[in-house]
């Protein structure tokens, strides 16, 4: 998997894993992947649920630890 | 995508720290899901659009107390629950940094930042005795048809 852009969202408290990836995600064009990593227990559902409702797709997921790292597409 | 973007919208009519931190951290988690946000302060709420320096206006009497007595900016503002006269917004400042949580000012500078509407309505403005200098630059000011005309079509809409 070819990963555009990463994200690093560790440490930082809802709402700002959400706020920060739709501003990565702005500056990415259709079909570019971003690789969101946080921290936040919330998380997980937060960014299913956004990526879904925003139309993007969010390709693959993985715990490492304590930290959630996320793979989401482009819509 | 030329569709109409959904909308939120929210009346901010607490003025409690915790409220309306409540109010600002859903204003910009919808403005992340690319919604169309208002937040429309009314009453207590338009304490956390003033500024936190004092701006000379000219006031009667009633309108000088009312100012005095109200938080002078988001950061002055009580808690709804558990404030010991102050204590408790020290204390849950505290604990916030410790999380990385934002604070309620840095909040809706976020807000601003991500063009989130921010509406004062004018006829509490006149009760509370407050002065468009004394509230932040680039808001709205409007009455309730205004509300209603983005409220109508929301998709997501609350009163705290």
């Amino acid at each position: 998997m070819k990963i555009d852009q990463v994200l690093d969202a560790k440490g930082l408290a809802c709402p700002m894993p959400i706020v920060k990836t739709k501003k990565a995600m702005d500056t990415l064009t259709t079909g570019q992947v971003l690789e969101v990593q946080t921290t936040d227990k919330g998380a997980k559902s937060d960014l299913t649920a956004w990526a879904k409702s925003t139309g993007h797709e969010l390709i693959d997921f993985k715990e490492e630890g304590s930290i959630f790292i996320f793979y989401i597409q482009k819509g | 995508m030329t569709e109409q973007k959904k909308r939120t919208t929210i009346v901010l009519f607490s003025g409690d720290y915790d409220k309306a931190m409540a109010a600002y951290i859903i204003a910009n988690g919808a403005a992340a899901y690319d919604h169309e946000v208002t937040i429309f302060h009314t009453f207590w709420g338009l304490n956390a659009l003033r500024k936190e320096e004092m701006v000379p206006v000219k006031k009667g009497f009633l309108e000088k107390m009312f100012g005095k007595m109200m938080p002078r900016g988001a950061d002055k503002m009580g808690l709804s629950k558990m404030n010991f006269a102050g204590m408790g917004p020290k204390m849950i400042k505290n604990v916030m940094k410790k999380h990385n949580a934002l604070t309620l000012p840095q909040l809706i500078e976020m807000a601003q930042e991500q063009d989130v509407k921010l509406v004062a309505c004018t006829m509490t403005m006149d009760l509370l005795g407050l002065q468009e200098k004394e509230l932040l630059d680039n808001i709205e000011y409007a009455g309730v048809a205004a509300y209603l005309a983005d409220a109508e079509d929301g998709n997501v809409n609350l009163f705290i």
